[in-house]
């Protein structure tokens, strides 16, 4: 029985944090403007629109890996569009992996960073168009900085939450070695086999990990602290 | 000349308030939004400054048209030549002292503009604080930095509302010298919003009196507070501003003495050069009436008058005489009795006696 990680774990340590980084980069693409447009509309449609990106928060991950399968699979609409458009099938690949997570981890994301974008309020912004910056401007040099605190929470959460799923991971990707096998399927695997020195790696090495980035979290993030 | 203006003509509503206002303000000096809260004061100068948008507007500033609703125009807050100035500094946080100046400068394009900085900071007291914090600063400091920001991006129209009204007293008598010396030496028009009856006296040379969203006058300072028709007249602070010039002083008596049209009036002295214009404030309380000036007593400050109207006062004891020094008007609160007593009707010949006033620097 080996003591260290051999290099399938290695490559599942790998896969698990190239699929959070994409994701986390993901992630704030889709979460920014997003946050952004909850926290400012007026919009009927926003009700609606905040509870679709909750939804994964009170789903069984199992439900939500079942209908993106189906959804991304051979007969679903997005399925036959990635056929269409010559992409192929998404499920049981990395790319399907990184569609469902982004999805899947939308919440921890989108959530602080609305919250730190609406507790800006109007004043700031009201300021700097009196000071002449543009929207656009105004938005990089005012609502970046003020809601930093946020972006930062979103970025470790959606980062951390990635690395820690399984459901999802395990209906959409399936266990493909250096595919879709990222650490927590691997766990998984070590543990079915008993093999319960190498999963030790892997779930003390994903406790360490999650401490790490709560603790950095936590201390590069006063605004977090003080709350 | 209807280039040099700021006309104004916009309806705004909302549920519960609805703001009508059809104005054309001097297009130089300190023209102050007066009312009390809810009377739309607010609303008209962020309308102004295009933070609000009013649905039917027209508004030209110094020929230059920023929304006219007639031809779909309306040139957003961003793109306005403006200097704002909210009750609540509003720094950036993010950003110190200098960080906070520099960032109108730097987006307003302005010529010289960081050249401007070190003057503008010393103007308003600023210049030992560039590279603090901004958390590390006083509610006054902050105030004045929020100040100097808006002057650093050049604007064509400075906007105010009710910048002293988040301070204590203390911090209020620390900032009004520094805009007063703003009103002085300021080439633009400044719209300032207020519902302190000093700060307007103290800073304005045109009066806007707003009453739940309507424009109930809109006249020069020394016109507008002599009005016995208007609520102002009704504060317990009311009275007039009267421009005089420093005649001389005496150094017997430690008397500063003031000339204005209607005569002369002495005030405990003060360092000021003679020649300088001077505003002075006489409050209607402090006014008496007598029939004679030789009357003696130990209120020296007596100009001849003429009677112009009478009012009543909201005590129905009391009633309000407006009155003309040569031109100059002003007013006094007194019993109805004395009134009646002194036959006091338009036209009537008098002499006011000003028991205390406010030299306003």
């Amino acid at each position: 029985m080996p003591l260290f990680p051999d290099s399938q774990d290695w490559l599942a340590i790998w896969l698990t944090l190239k699929l959070a980084t994409t994701v986390t980069l993901l992630l704030l693409l889709v979460s920014t403007p997003l946050a952004w447009w909850l926290a400012n509309t007026q919009s009927r449609a926003r009700n609606v629109v905040s509870a679709l990106v909750a939804m994964p928060i009170v789903l069984p991950p199992t439900v939500i890996g079942f209908y993106l399968l189906l959804l991304m699979g051979p007969e679903g609409a997005v399925g036959r569009l990635t056929q269409a458009l010559g992409i192929g099938l998404l499920p049981f690949t990395f790319a399907g992996l990184v569609v469902a997570s982004t999805i899947y981890s939308l919440p921890f994301v989108v959530q602080p960073i609305q919250n730190a974008i609406e507790a800006i309020g109007p004043r700031p912004l009201e300021v700097a168009a009196t000071l002449r910056a543009s929207p656009w401007d105004a938005f990089w040099s005012v609502v970046v900085p003020f809601a930093r605190p946020g972006f930062l929470t979103g970025a470790v959460l959606g980062f951390a939450h990635t690395v820690g799923e399984f459901g999802v991971v395990l209906m959409i990707g399936g266990n493909i070695p250096g595919s879709t096998r990222v650490v927590s399927v691997q766990i998984f695997d070590h543990v079915e086999a008993l093999e319960y020195a190498r999963a030790h790696w892997l779930a003390g090495g994903m406790v360490l990990f999650s401490f790490l980035v709560l603790l950095a979290l936590y201390t590069l993030n006063p605004q977090a602290r003080r709350k | 000349m209807s280039d040099q203006q700021i006309l104004l003509r916009l309806q705004h509503r909302y549920p519960g308030f609805s703001l009508d206002a059809d104005l054309a303000l001097p297009g130089r000096g300190v023209t102050v939004l007066f009312g009390h809260s809810g009377s739309g004061k607010t609303t008209l100068l962020r309308c102004v400054a295009g933070l609000e948008r009013a649905a039917h507007a027209k508004l030209s500033v110094n020929g230059e048209v920023w929304q006219d609703d007639a031809r779909q125009l309306f040139v957003p807050t961003w793109q306005r030549p403006i200097g704002v100035v909210f009750q609540e500094a509003s720094l950036f946080p993010h950003l110190d002292v200098r960080g906070n100046l520099a960032y109108g400068i730097k987006r307003a394009r302005v010529t010289d503009g960081a050249a401007a900085l070190p003057n503008v900071a010393a103007q308003l007291g600023i210049d030992h604080l560039l590279d603090r914090a901004t958390d590390r600063l006083s509610g006054g400091e902050r105030q004045r930095v929020a100040i100097a920001r808006a002057l650093l991006t050049q604007p064509r129209l400075l906007l105010m509302d009710e910048p002293l009204s988040a301070l204590d007293a203390a911090r209020k008598q620390e900032i009004l010298p520094y805009l007063e010396r703003l009103h002085d030496e300021l080439e633009i028009p400044m719209l300032y919003v207020t519902h302190q009856l000093e700060e307007a006296a103290r800073l304005a040379d045109h009066l806007v009196l707003l009453e739940q969203g309507r424009v109930i006058a809109s006249a020069p300072l020394g016109e507008a507070l002599a009005r016995l028709d208007l609520p102002l007249a009704r504060d317990h602070e009311a009275g007039v501003v009267i421009d005089a010039k420093v005649l001389g002083h005496d150094a017997v008596w430690h008397l500063t003495h003031l000339r204005f049209a209607g005569g002369d009036i002495s005030v405990s002295q003060r360092a000021l050069e003679i020649g300088r214009a001077v505003r002075v404030r006489i409050l209607a309380r402090d006014v008496s009436i007598a029939l004679s000036g030789d009357l003696a007593s130990s209120i020296q400050n007596r100009f001849a008058c003429v009677v112009r109207d009478l009012a009543p006062a909201d005590d129905p004891s009391q009633c309000l005489v407006g009155l003309v020094a040569a031109g100059v008007p002003l007013f006094a609160r007194v019993t109805r009795r004395a009134a009646d007593q002194l036959e006091l009707a338009p036209g009537r010949a008098v002499w006011a006696q000003v028991k205390a006033v406010a030299l306003l620097e």
